[in-house]
Order: C-alpha cells, then structure tokens, then sequence
C-alpha cells in the first residue's frame, strides 16, 4: 500500500533532473526525501502524483500503476505541491468545502481527521487564503490534502518559507497523522527535518546518495568530528581550508565541524597550527555527525 | 454533479470577488455601444465650408442660401482670393471651400453655363467624397428648379430607396458589430484567462491531481460566462432598442438563440486559447490580437468584405463574426427568420463543434 519507485529517469530537454531512481516506501512510513533545492524532489513528485510520465522506469502509488491507473491515485492520493496552490481569493473555509466536494466528500465526514489542524486556522475561517501567514497557509494546505481521508500524502516542501515554531508543529501533526495509518512521503531542504522521519533519502543533482534510517545513516559517517571554535570564525575556515592534513571543514552554527585526514589525529597538532595563523580561544571537542555531515561527506 | 455545482460556485465566487474584472465586463458594452453610436459615425452633420466669390450676385448667393440652410453644412467663412485656399484649409478649419467663377450669372444667363468649384480636404477621403456628393445634389437640386419649365424629351430619372435602414442611421450598422465584438471578448477572453490563470496559481496541479474530469472542469469554467454573456447581450439589445430606437424586425426569441449560439462558438475559442497558452498574459495577448483585429477588420463589420482582396474575402470565411453578423443583421434589420439563415447558422454550429473537439482533445490530463 505505500509507494515503490524502480529505475525512474526523467530529462527536460538537455536537463537531466531524475537519474535511474528506486525505493520503497512502506505502508504507513514517514519517509523524507532530503536535498538541496534543483535535486530533483519535485519532478519525483511530480512523477508520484502522475502529473509528468517518466522517461524510463515504473512507478506504484498504493498498488495503483502511476501511468496506467493514474485516475485511481488521483482519488486516493493527498497532494500538497511546494507552491502555495489554493485559491487565494476564497476564504479558510470556502477553499476546504471546495476541496471536499470535488473528492466527493464533506468537511463533516472527515473532520478527525484534520480537528487537530483545523482548530489552529478555524478563528480565521472567514479570511480569503490570500491574506494568510506562511504557517497559517501551510495548515490550510494539509487540511485541503487531507479533506479526503487519502492513503498516501505527497508533501512538497511543506516547511519551507515557515517559522521555526511552525515547523516544529507541522512536524507534530505529520506524527499523528502517521499513526492514523497514513503513508507519508515529504520533501525537505532541512536537514534537521530529516531525523523526524522513519528513513530517508538523501538526494543529489537527481541521484539517490543513500536510503537508511536517520540513525543508521548517521552511523555510517566514516570519521570523527570535531567542533572547532576561534575568536575569528572566518580566519578560521581559511586557515582550516589550508591545513594540509584537512579533510572536510564545514560551518555548523556557532562551530566549524573538522575532520582529518590521520587515523592518529592528534587535536593538539591543530591548535599549534592555529595558533601559528594567529588564532586565539581556539576549542576542539569531539562532536557526533549530524546528518547535514553525512550529506555533505557524500555530495562531495 | 455535486462535483460539478461545487465547482460552478467556486467560478462564481472568482468572478464576482474581482470587482476591477466585473466592472470591465459590465461597463464596457455600455461604453461601446455609446460610443459608436453617439461619437464614431459616417454621417456628416454640420460641416464647416468657405465661400469664394469672385462674382457676387443674385444666383450665387442664392446657391449659397441653399447650401447653408441645408443640416450637412454651415458656411464659415467668405474669402476673397484663391491663395486663400491653401491657407485655411492648412488651418483646418474647413472641411471644403466652394469656388464660383466671376460674373456666374451673366454665364448662366448668356451662355448657358456657369462653372463652380468644389475643393475638399480630401486627407480624410470618405468625408470629402461626402461632401463633393452632397454639395452636387443641391446644385442638380437647383439646376432642376431653373429648368422647370423647359421640358427635355429624353430623361433618366434614378428614384432611389434606401430599405431596412431609410435614413441611413450608422448605429444600425455599429450594434450588431459591437454585439459580436462585446460577447466575443466576453467570452473567449474571459475564459481563456480564467483557465490559464489556474495553471499559472499551481491550482491546475491539485486539481488535476483530483477525481474531477476535465469535461467538469471545462464546463465548469464556461457556464459562468455563458450566464454573464447572456446578460450582456440582452444590456446591448435594450441599449439599442431604447436609446437608438433601433428596431428589431425579427423575432426575439431567434436572435436570442443564435446569440447563444456564437457565445458558445467563442467561449470554445476561449477554451482552445487556453490550452495552448501557458500564462494569462499569453492568453489575453493571443485573444486580443488573435480574434479582435480580425472581429474587426475581417468580418464586415467595418469594411465591406466584398471591396476586400480575393485572399482577405477568403480569410474573412474562417472568422466566425463575419456569420454571425450576417446573421444578427438578417435578423434584426431585415426581419428574416430561419429559412434565410440557415446556411450561416449551420456554418456557426460545425465551428463550435470543431472547436470543443480540438480543445478536449488538446486538454492536457497531466502537467506536460
């Protein structure tokens, strides 16, 4: 009942956005699709949702073939694309109903289903969408994805543009709507999103980096971190780019994540080093990868 | 169907929340048919001519007298030399100057024959060809006068009789032209920005991604503006009727249906406007310069079509204004019924029906 992807490709023109792509989405999982923007995520949804026909490879969406059976997904898919995509000019709850009625149901019927949600922009049910928050038009969005009671939702970017309060409680309700037995799939920029989800898929310039849980992935990340800190954070990239026994050098928040390229990599060896281009409050800890490091150890 | 009504009354809500759009849609018929039918006119009223006289007696002024008591023209001025000519017509001032030679009654009177200048500012050459026939036919007016008591044996006298429109009213001529003009705009604007403004929102892409059926989505899109459409033409035919007293010779009820008959002609254009343009702009660009220019140019409504070129009169066939204002001419003007515009009307139907084929066919089910 979830989702499986086998060998999908895709060009536009001489673009080539989807390179020979496959997973698996289980029924019920919570699964990321994680990149940068222009990775491909949208053109992968696209695909899912059968709004573009691949080029090479085949697609399922809850059994349903996405070329064949395309007129089943669309009934029982929730799609809520990266664009703000509701009428702008009808009100909270004019869009809703308009939703409802044409998957042939009513707010009434549904209405577990998105009372959570709901609740959170119901004050505002008589203001036209347009006039809207970010957050605000977001839980709009779900909602309208939701109305239908859909066996797979599709979210495009979801929480891009949204504050970080906002984030965190979209988040939630992904949660609770994955234990009411919806398979989810969601795309996302952020790389602090991804340790949400039930496993992920770490995706680069239309290529599947690697698939695992977030733990697991982070796991695999091959060498030890660092957190460096100086009294000048720009000095000390440069001069960390320049050591010659670096291996990546990455600016993570207030630190610089570090790692080198010895197996005896000894921290005082790098604080000589730093102090000789002048550095001064240097600090190095030893620090857990995150799985921005494991993105960008494998983009690289 | 409950898909389908909650769809209409989602079009309805678009429609009546742009008030700028709704505004345009109902003002702009008025602001037409007033204008053409007050302002833009081939009559000519009133116009402004010079006098020079190089003989001034009894018959010139009495030809004079003739001339300005007649409603086209008003004398506005005498000059004394044909340098003048030039001058005030540079001015543009007059629109003509009449020149009578000197000593015109002695001519008349001696030789049987005096000789008149008629000069017109012909850069504008339809008025100046008015008025060169109009100042002829008072003087054949007052030569016929002279005359009366001469009998001549052999004579042609033309009896001429302007019939459906006796006195020659342009807004005869301008309403049905506006009628096509307003509901094609009405309609095959107006839709064709309605669907594509859906594409260019990303609201397509949910709703493509929906059990709705691209027929429901269509009709869904048109009736709304078949119903505006309906109202306009009805606010056109009231105008006329009861602002230009223009009359309608045939029945109601078939110049209503031959109404809706091209406003679902144009609404089907709209909607394969729509299908190939990917932005709103597109689309008002291509159902401006697309249809309005040849409304305009081709279909009769200003330019007879058969003074046009062989290839024009041949492009002019493919518009479907030129039919339906053959038709609604037929109708309103000549009091015809069915049995006369038959041919039109059947013209009308398999362009529609080509149209809607064409724009199902080329609705696109998925984004590409």
């Amino acid at each position: 009942m979830g989702i499986s992807v086998s060998h999908i490709s895709k060009s536009y023109k001489a673009v080539k956005a989807l390179k020979d792509i496959s997973f698996e989405v289980k029924a019920g999982e919570l699964f990321g699709l994680i990149g940068p923007d222009g990775a491909g995520k949208t053109t992968l949804f696209r695909i899912l949702t059968t709004l573009l026909i691949a080029n090479e490879g085949t697609a399922t969406v809850a059994n349903f073939d996405v070329i064949s059976d395309y007129k089943n997904i669309r009934k029982s898919v929730g799609y809520m694309p990266g664009k703000f995509s509701l009428y702008q000019d009808l009100t909270v709850e004019e869009n809703l109903d308009f939703f409802a009625t044409i998957f042939g149901t009513t707010i009434e019927e549904n209405y577990d289903l998105i009372k959570d949600i709901y609740v959170q922009i119901a004050p505002f049910k008589d203001r036209r969408a347009g006039k809207l928050s970010g957050g605000m038009k977001q839980k709009l969005a779900l909602c309208c994805a939701l109305i239908h009671k859909p066996k797979v939702l599709f979210l495009d970017e979801p929480t891009t543009g949204v504050d970080p309060v906002s984030r965190k409680e979209f988040w939630d309700m992904l949660k609770r709507l994955q234990q009411k037995g919806i398979t989810i799939l969601v795309s996302t920029p952020y790389m602090d999103e991804a340790a949400l989800c039930d496993r992920i898929a770490l995706i680069q310039d239309g290529k599947i980096l690697e698939i695992d849980t977030p733990q697991a992935i982070v796991k695999h990340y091959p060498k030890q971190i660092y957190n460096v800190r100086a009294n000048n954070t720009y000095q000390l990239i440069k001069a960390l780019n320049t050591y010659k026994h670096n291996h990546s050098t990455y600016p993570f928040g207030e630190f610089v994540h570090y790692t080198d390229s010895r197996l005896n990599f000894n921290p005082d060896d790098l604080v000589r080093y730093l102090e000789s281009k002048k550095l001064s409050n240097i600090e190095i800890e030893k620090t857990n990868p995150t799985i921005e490091d494991t993105f960008m150890e494998l983009a690289k | 169907m409950k898909r389908f009504i909650g769809f209409i009354k989602k079009e309805f809500y678009h429609i009546f929340r742009d008030r700028r759009s709704l505004f345009i849609l109902f003002g702009m018929p008025i602001a037409q048919i007033m204008l053409f039918g007050f302002a833009i006119t081939n009559e000519i009223n009133n116009v402004d001519i010079a006098v020079l006289d190089h003989s001034k007696d009894a018959t010139t002024k009495e030809i004079i007298n003739k001339i300005s008591a007649s409603k086209y023209f008003s004398i506005n001025q005498f000059i004394d030399k044909e340098s003048d000519i030039e001058t005030i017509f540079k001015k543009g001032k007059v629109k003509a100057v009449l020149n009578f030679e000197k000593d015109f009654s002695k001519n008349l009177i001696k030789d049987h024959n005096a000789k008149i200048q008629i000069v017109t500012d012909a850069t504008d050459p339809n008025t100046a060809n008015t008025i060169s026939n109009y100042v002829n036919a008072i003087l054949i007016q007052y030569q016929k006068e002279l005359n009366k008591n001469i009998t001549i044996s052999y004579q042609i006298v033309p009896r001429t009789r302007m019939v459906y429109n006796p006195e020659l009213k342009s807004v005869y001529m301008f309403v049905p032209g506006v009628m096509t003009i307003i509901l094609m705009l009405v309609s095959a604007m107006m839709t064709s920005i309605s669907i594509t403004r859906e594409k260019e929102l990303g609201t397509m892409e949910i709703l493509l991604v929906s059990p709705i059926k691209p027929i429901q989505v269509i009709v869904g899109k048109v009736f709304p503006y078949i119903f505006l459409s309906i109202i306009n033409a009805i606010v056109i035919v009231l105008l006329s009727i009861f602002i230009f007293k223009m009359p309608v010779q045939g029945s109601l009820f078939l110049l209503g249906m031959e109404s809706v008959l091209f406003i679902i002609t144009a609404l089907a254009l709209g909607i394969l406007i729509s299908t190939i343009s990917a932005t709103q702009q597109t689309a008002m660009m291509i159902s401006l310069i697309g249809l309005m220019l040849p409304v305009i140019l081709l279909s009769g409504f200003i330019f007879p079509i058969s003074s046009m070129p062989l290839p024009l009169q041949m492009i002019s066939n493919i518009i479907p204004a030129k039919w339906f204002i053959i038709i609604i001419k037929g109708i309103m003007l000549k009091g015809v019924g069915m049995q006369f515009i038959w041919k039109e009307t059947l013209i009308l139907l398999g362009m529609t029906i080509f149209f809607i084929g064409l724009s199902v066919k080329k609705y696109k089910i998925r984004l590409e």
